[in-house]
C-alpha cells in the first residue's frame, strides 16, 4: 500500500554540480577551450520538396577560405542511422523539407561564415509538397511507401463494434495538439576533431552510443577510430536524443576535409527552425458509456504528423496509442494509429514521447462524457480508474499495489476541489471580466522502453572499484538537469555505505564506459539506477567481501590493488527484466512497459472574457512514481514538467509554411517566464517497485501528460464553452467561445 | 582591394578599457562585437551563456553599472569607462540558498538566473512595488517551473539556508 513520500536522501546530498552551473564554472561545449578551429555551418533547403537543379556560390566570395563539404564527401551511405535509414546526412539532389541540410561550410571566423551561408544559393525545381497530415494526399503526393504512411498500429481488446451497437450511450470526439518546440537552453552544438586517427566528437547529446552508430555508419568507420564524448548538457528535453547524431556528422565530415578541429553550435533561430519538435496530433474518440458512467467501449483513431523523415515517429506513436486508453478499466478497446509522412521538419522524440497527445485527447474527452451524463468529472473517473487485477488496452494486469483512487482524492483534497467548484459558480455569476473553472485529469505513464525495448537495449554497467579506495561509475547515461549524476552517486553510496565523496561518475565517454542505453524514457533512474546497484554488488562479490562497506571495503579496495598492481577491478551488470513480463510486438499485446507511474493533476484558472487569456491561479500535481529517490530533484522534475505542459497548453504556438516554422525565435514562440505561472504544488505517494532503483518507478515524463487537459478542462468549467484544441491561445479561445469555429479545428494556416 | 576579399567586411580594431569584475581591463574589439562575445570568446569568461541572442531569455544576464542587461544586447563599445560584473564575480557561499532549493537544473540559465536572482535579494525595496516573480520574468527557465528558483530568493531574503 502507498504511502506519503519518505525520501531516502534529500536533503543531504545537494546536486553535485550544482555550484558549478550556479556560479558559471560548468563548461558546455561553447565553453570548451579550443585552438585553430573552424566553425561550421549549414546551409539548407529553402523549398518543402524537389529536385536540386543547382547550387550556386556567389562569385563575390573567395571560396577557397572555406571548407566546403556536401553529400559526396561522406565515406560511408548517406543515411543517419536510426530505425530506418532513410534520412541523408545532406542532401543529395533531391529535398524532402525546408532547412533540410545541403552544403556544410567551414571558416574560422563566424562573421564571415554567416554571411557565406547566405551567399549560398541552393536552386530547388518544386514538387507537390504534403503539409497537411490530416488530409488524404493526392496521387502526385505520395513520397513513402502506397499511401504516405510511416508506421500504422493496431491494438484491439474484446470486440468494439458490438459493444459499441448495444452501448446506450455513445459519445464522439476530435482533439488537436500543435507542435512543441523543446527550448532547452543550451542550442544544439557538437565539436569534432582528429586526435591521431581517432576521430572525437564532443558535444551535447542524450544519448552518446546513438552517435558512436550514426558516425560508424555514415563514416565507414570503425569503432577503434570513433569517440563520442557527452558535455554537460543544458537541456535535452527529448530534443538531444536524436538529432545530435546530424550535427555530429556535420561536424565529423568538416573535421575529415578540412583535416581541423570543427565547432558548430547552432543559433536559436537555427535551433528552433531545423530541429524536431513534438509531434502535432489529432486524435478521434467514440466511447460507449452506461447511464451512471461505466466505460463500455473505446474506440480511437490516433493520427500523428512524422515530417519528412521516418526518424523516431514508430515508437513516438507506439507510446501514444499504448497510452490513448488513459488509466481506465474497460473490456472493449480498440486504437488504430498512423503516422504520417509530410514534408515537414521530421518531428522527434520529445518528453512523454507521444503519450501526452493522448492523454490530451482522452482526458478532455472524459469531461465531455461526464458533461453529457451529468456527472461531476471526478466521479466519473472514480468509477473507471484501473483497479489491481484489471487490465490496460493491451490486457497488461495491474497488480502493482497501487491505489489509483487514493492518487485521486489525495489531489482533490489538496486542491480543495468541492468547495472552489462551488466558489467559481459563486464567481461566475458575479463577475463581468473573469470566469473560473477547475479541471482535473487522471492519467499514466509507462517506464522505460515500450515492449521488448530495453531486453533489446541488453543495457551494461561498470562499477570500477579504485586504487585510491574510491569507486566509480560508468554508464553512458548523462546529466541534462534531470539529476542522473546525484542519483547514481547517491545509490552507490547507499549501496556501499560509502561517503558520497568516494563516489565518482565517469564521462559518458564511449572510449571509457560501456553502452547503458539512451538517457530518455524515464529509464535512468530506475533501470539504470538499478544497474548501478547491481554492479556495487558484483564489485564487493568480486573483492569476496559480501558484506563490507563504508572503510572495510575502502581498505578492501586498496588492498586489491597492492596486490595486482596495475589491473582494473570492476564490478559489472547487465539489464534482466523482471520476470512474468511478456510482450506480444506483433499483436501489440501484453506487458507494454514493466511498471507504470500514476498521477492526478487538478488545475484552476480564470478565464479573462476581455483578453480570452487563461491564467493557472493554482496547480497541484500527485503522483505515484515508487520511491522517490531525492525530494527535491523529484519535485523539480515535477515543476519544470508541468511548466513545460503549461506552456504547449496555452502558449507554445508553432506557426508554420511550407512545413516550416516561421516563428523560430523567442520573440513570437512564447514559453512561461516565472510570472506567466502559478506555485506547483507537488505531493507523491509512494509504492515501491520491486524492480526499480531503491524502488523507484520513472518519473521525468509523467509530468508532460496531466496538465493540458487539466488546464483544458478548467477552461471549459470556466467558461461553458467547448475547445478541444491545444495550444489555447487567447485567439483559439475567443474563436471557440465566440463560436466561429465548430469544435476546435485547429487554426492551420497553410498545412 | 580585390572585388572578393572586399566580401570578408574587416572593420578596425581599436581598444576599449572597462572595470570587469573590480580590474580595469582594455581589449581590443570590433565595432560590432557583442559584450557577450567579448566576454565569452575574447576574455574567456564562458559563464556568461548565449540562449537566445535577442534579449528574450536572460542566460546572458551581467551587471552594468550595477543593473542586469542582457549581454546579447549590448555592443562592447558602449561598456567603455563603466562598470560590468559578471556571475564569476559571485561568491558561490551566496548561491548556497539557491542550490538548496533545487534552484539549478540543466544549468544552462542558470548564470543568469543568478546574476538577476542575487540583484533582487540585494535590492529588496523592490518588492514593495514589484513581485519576485515580475523582477524574475525576464530570465527563462525550461527545467524547473521556477518555483526552486523563487524559494532559493525568498530563503536568501529571510537568512535561511
Amino acid at each position: 500500500m502507498q504511502r506519503p513520500a519518505s525520501p531516502v536522501y534529500s536533503p543531504t546530498v545537494h546536486r553535485l554540480e550544482g555550484l558549478a552551473k550556479l556560479t558559471g564554472r560548468e563548461r558546455y561545449v561553447d565553453d570548451l577551450p579550443l585552438e585553430g578551429f573552424l566553425w561550421g555551418a549549414t546551409v539548407r533547403s529553402p523549398a518543402p520538396r524537389g529536385r536540386i537543379t543547382a547550387i550556386r556560390f556567389d562569385p563575390a566570395i573567395d571560396w577557397s577560405q572555406f571548407t566546403i563539404a556536401d553529400a559526396r564527401d561522406l565515406p560511408g551511405p548517406n543515411t543517419i542511422a536510426l530505425i530506418e535509414s532513410d534520412q541523408p546526412v545532406l542532401a543529395s539532389g533531391y529535398v524532402r523539407h525546408v532547412h533540410e541540410a545541403v552544403v556544410l561550410l567551414g571558416h574560422p571566423d563566424r562573421a564571415a561564415l554567416r554571411r557565406a551561408v547566405a551567399a549560398v544559393q541552393i536552386d530547388v525545381g518544386p514538387e507537390p509538397a504534403v503539409t497537411d497530415f490530416r488530409v488524404a494526399p493526392r496521387p502526385d503526393q505520395i513520397q513513402y511507401g502506397a499511401d504516405n504512411v510511416l508506421k500504422h498500429l493496431h491494438i484491439s481488446k474484446g470486440d468494439v463494434e458490438r459493444a459499441l451497437a448495444s452501448a446506450p450511450i455513445v459519445v464522439e470526439g476530435v482533439y488537436e495538439s500543435g507542435a512543441q518546440e523543446h527550448v532547452y537552453l543550451e542550442p544544439q552544438g557538437m565539436i569534432a576533431a582528429l586526435e591521431g586517427d581517432v576521430l572525437v566528437v564532443r558535444g551535447s547529446m542524450q544519448c552518446p552510443y546513438y552517435i558512436l552508430k550514426a558516425l560508424r555508419h555514415a563514416l565507414g568507420r570503425d569503432e577503434r577510430r570513433l569517440r563520442v564524448i557527452q558535455t554537460p548538457t543544458g537541456g535535452g528535453f527529448g530534443g538531444k536524443e536524436e538529432y545530435p547524431s546530424t550535427i555530429a556528422l556535420h561536424a565529423a565530415l568538416l573535421t575529415l576535409k578540412s583535416g581541423k578541429p570543427v565547432k558548430i553550435v547552432y543559433d536559436r533561430g537555427e535551433d528552433m527552425a531545423a530541429t524536431t519538435k513534438r509531434h502535432p496530433s489529432l486524435v478521434r474518440h467514440r466511447t460507449g458509456v452506461t447511464p451512471d458512467g461505466r466505460l463500455l467501449a473505446q474506440d480511437i483513431e490516433v493520427v500523428m504528423d512524422g515530417g519528412a523523415y521516418v526518424t523516431l515517429s514508430p515508437v513516438v506513436l507506439s507510446r501514444g496509442i499504448i497510452h490513448a486508453a488513459g488509466p481506465y478499466a474497460c473490456d472493449h478497446v480498440r486504437i488504430d494509429g498512423r503516422a504520417m509522412f509530410t514534408n515537414a521538419v521530421p518531428f522527434g522524440a520529445f518528453r512523454g514521447f507521444g503519450a501526452p497527445q493522448t492523454h490530451f485527447a482522452n482526458e478532455r474527452h472524459m469531461d465531455r462524457v461526464a458533461a453529457r451524463l451529468g456527472l461531476d468529472p471526478a466521479e466519473l473517473r472514480r468509477r473507471n480508474l484501473l483497479r489491481n487485477e484489471e487490465s490496460t488496452a493491451t490486457g497488461q494486469v495491474i497488480r502493482d499495489g497501487t491505489d489509483r483512487r487514493a492518487v485521486l482524492e489525495h489531489a482533490l483534497t489538496l486542491a480543495d476541489y468541492d468547495s472552489k467548484r462551488a466558489a467559481h459558480v459563486r464567481h461566475n455569476v458575479s463577475s463581468t471580466a473573469t470566469r473560473r473553472g477547475i479541471g482535473i485529469a487522471t492519467f499514466h505513464h509507462g517506464a522505460g522502453f515500450t515492449g521488448s525495448g530495453e531486453v533489446m537495449l541488453g543495457s551494461r554497467l561498470d562499477v570500477a572499484g579504485l586504487v585510491d579506495g574510491s569507486i566509480e561509475i560508468r554508464s553512458a547515461n548523462i546529466e541534462m538537469g534531470q539529476g542522473t549524476l546525484t542519483v547514481f552517486t547517491a545509490l552507490a553510496a547507499q549501496r556501499l555505505g560509502l561517503d558520497p565523496a568516494h563516489v565518482r561518475i565517469a564521462e559518458a565517454d564511449t572510449a571509457r564506459v560501456p553502452d547503458s542505453g539512451p538517457t530518455v524514457a524515464s529509464r535512468t533512474a530506475m533501470v539504470v539506477g538499478r544497474l548501478v546497484e547491481r554492479a556495487c554488488d558484483d564489485l564487493r562479490h568480486r573483492l569476496d567481501v559480501d558484506q563490507a562497506t563504508g572503510d572495510a571495503l575502502r581498505r578492501a579496495l586498496r588492498g586489491w590493488h597492492e596486490k595486482h598492481p596495475g589491473a582494473e577491478l570492476v564490478g559489472q551488470a547487465k539489464y534482466e527484466p523482471p520476470p512474468g513480463v511478456v510482450w506480444d510486438d506483433v499483436r501489440y499485446r501484453g506487458d507494454a512497459y514493466g511498471t507504470f507511474g500514476w498521477g492526478a493533476y487538478v488545475a484552476e484558472v480564470e478565464v479573462d472574457l476581455r483578453t480570452y487569456e487563461t491564467r493557472v491561479i493554482d496547480f497541484v500535481a500527485v503522483q505515484e512514481v515508487g520511491k522517490v529517490l531525492h525530494e527535491v530533484l523529484a519535485r523539480g522534475q515535477v515543476q519544470g514538467g508541468v511548466a513545460q505542459a503549461i506552456g504547449w497548453a496555452l502558449l507554445e504556438d508553432c506557426r508554420w509554411k511550407d512545413g516550416a516554422m516561421v516563428n523560430a525565435q523567442l520573440t513570437n514562440y512564447l514559453i512561461p517566464t516565472s510570472d506567466d505561472l502559478p506555485r506547483i504544488r507537488v505531493a507523491f505517494l509512494e509504492t515501491p517497485y520491486a524492480y526499480g532503483a531503491q524502488g523507484a518507478k520513472g518519473l521525468g515524463e509523467l509530468p508532460m501528460d496531466g496538465p493540458a487537459p487539466a488546464i483544458v478542462n478548467a477552461v471549459a468549467a470556466a467558461t461553458g464553452a467547448d475547445p478541444c484544441a491545444i495550444p489555447l491561445t487567447p485567439e483559439r479561445l475567443m474563436e471557440v467561445i465566440e463560436g466561429r469555429m465548430q469544435n476546435a479545428e485547429l487554426d492551420v494556416q497553410d498545412r | 582591394m580585390s572585388a572578393k576579399s572586399a566580401f570578408i567586411i574587416h572593420h578596425s580594431a581599436f581598444a576599449v578599457e572597462f572595470t570587469l569584475n573590480g580590474s580595469l581591463i582594455s581589449v581590443e574589439i570590433d565595432p560590432t562585437d557583442r559584450l557577450l562575445d567579448t566576454l565569452r570568446y575574447r576574455l574567456k569568461l564562458t559563464g556568461t551563456k548565449e540562449g537566445c541572442g535577442e534579449g528574450e531569455c536572460g542566460a546572458c544576464t551581467v551587471y552594468l553599472d550595477g543593473l542586469p542587461v542582457d549581454s546579447c544586447l549590448v555592443p562592447t563599445y558602449q561598456v567603455r569607462g563603466r562598470r560590468v560584473e559578471t556571475v564569476e564575480s559571485l561568491p558561490s557561499a551566496r548561491l548556497d540558498p539557491l542550490l538548496t532549493h533545487g534552484a539549478t537544473q540543466c544549468g544552462a540559465c542558470t548564470p543568469g538566473v543568478a546574476m538577476t536572482s542575487c540583484w533582487i535579494i540585494d535590492h529588496p525595496d523592490l518588492l514593495a512595488t514589484h513581485s519576485v516573480r515580475e523582477l524574475l520574468a525576464g530570465n527563462l527557465c525550461r527545467c524547473t517551473g521556477y518555483d526552486g528558483i523563487l524559494d532559493g530568493i525568498s530563503a536568501a531574503m529571510q537568512g535561511r539556508p
